[in-house]
């Protein structure tokens, strides 16, 4: 049986509304999480993620100064800062499919729509630590791997050049550890 | 037998390069049964929110509070770039959190002035009466909550507000026939 150490998981909650940061720090402390660090904008965001280096950054979409699709932007800067693989969940109020497209081209890992729900964290979590997609780089994206599964309905040409690119196959942490046990 | 550790790879191709980074989440992963008596972990966050359900009241009162001040400040400083983002973030929070709190029908009200905002091409023609009625209704399901019939006149108020707010959109926007199926093609905001 997998199961997530939560302790072992460093977390930065960036959200400017207090309430749901509350939240959000109950309900990862309710998972068994100890370490959960704030911010309550978008540049004291990218100031934590780098002095405080999260396993994980829950951010929202809409922040003052900037937000959290330019946050995703700045992290996702290779050789700019420690750590440009950091798993980023957005937990937002914007569900629009267009939201979502745009917030999974600034690099986010997971998308989460408001209202929240304890079900629905835990299970983003749980898909980033045991399912992690390897990441692709070309001269417009650096992020993580956007083909979640190999369409076999696709029809049209391929976008990705180079043979074997075509078709980049990956194996989950959680089958890994699924053979293992 | 250890899981193999691991380790990053990079694979270039034709135009992009694939990266395998360094795992470093692995040291979460554990194989590990739960011990005797414990809980699930979303049962345990549940719980933890319920236990902090007894402040959602008083939370969803201060948000209403912060949008009734947004809409006065758009009533004395006119409708300034400022004063539109400080009213549109207080109703999206407001239709983010209020089925967390509890008060779910008070979102759909909440998501309409959001919509109001958001695609209207030219701000400053935003009718100052139709920000008053969202507000105004947003307020009323929060304060009426507890009558027998909240549920109805949420439902009500907020279908009079989205048909108000979609005409008027249809109408600033009828020299953008992709915002005017956003705006239609919306889910709607009360429930049937």
């Amino acid at each position: 049986m997998v199961r997530i150490d939560f302790n072992r998981l460093r977390f930065l909650v960036i959200d400017d509304n207090a309430h749901m940061r509350r939240i959000l720090r109950t309900l990862l402390h309710g998972f068994g999480t100890r370490e959960v660090h704030e911010a309550e904008d978008g540049a004291t965001g990218l100031e934590a993620f780098t002095h405080f280096m999260p396993d994980i950054v829950i951010t929202d979409w809409a922040m003052p100064i900037f937000d959290g699709l330019e946050l995703a932007q700045m992290i996702r800067q290779p050789g700019a800062n420690s750590n440009p693989y950091v798993a980023i969940i957005m937990l937002t109020g914007h569900s629009e499919k267009r939201r979502v497209v745009a917030a999974r081209d600034a690099g986010v890992t997971e998308f989460l729509a408001k209202p929240i729900s304890a079900k629905g964290l835990y299970q983003r979590i749980v898909n980033v630590v045991a399912n992690p997609r390897p990441f692709v780089k070309t001269r417009t994206y650096f992020g993580p791997d956007r083909r979640r599964n190999a369409n076999t309905n696709y029809v049209g040409p391929e976008r990705r050049k180079g043979g074997k690119a075509d078709l980049i196959k990956q194996t989950p942490l959680l089958d890994k550890v699924k053979a293992l046990g | 037998m250890a899981p193999p550790k691991d380790t990053a790879a990079v694979a270039t191709y034709g135009d992009h390069e694939v990266i395998v980074p360094e795992n470093k989440l692995r040291k979460a992963v554990t194989t590990k049964p739960y011990d005797p008596g414990e809980d699930d972990p979303v049962a345990r966050a549940e719980m933890a929110l319920a236990e902090l359900s007894t402040e959602f009241a008083a939370w969803m009162s201060s948000e209403c509070e912060r949008l009734d001040q947004a809409r006065q400040s758009v009533a004395a400083k006119g409708l300034s770039k400022t004063t539109i983002e400080v009213l549109f973030h207080a109703a999206h929070d407001i239709k983010g959190e209020a089925a967390t709190f509890g008060f779910p029908a008070v979102a759909a009200a909440a998501d309409s002035l959001c919509r109001l905002i958001e695609h209207t091409p030219d701000p400053n023609r935003i009718p100052l009466t139709l920000v008053d009625q969202h507000v105004d209704s947003v307020r009323a399901i929060y304060r009426e909550y507890t009558r027998s019939d909240a549920s109805e006149m949420a439902t009500l108020l907020t279908r009079r507000l989205r048909e108000v707010t979609d005409e008027f959109l249809i109408s600033e926007n009828r020299d953008r026939p992709e915002t005017i199926e956003q705006i239609v093609g919306g889910p709607p905001t009360a429930p049937e």
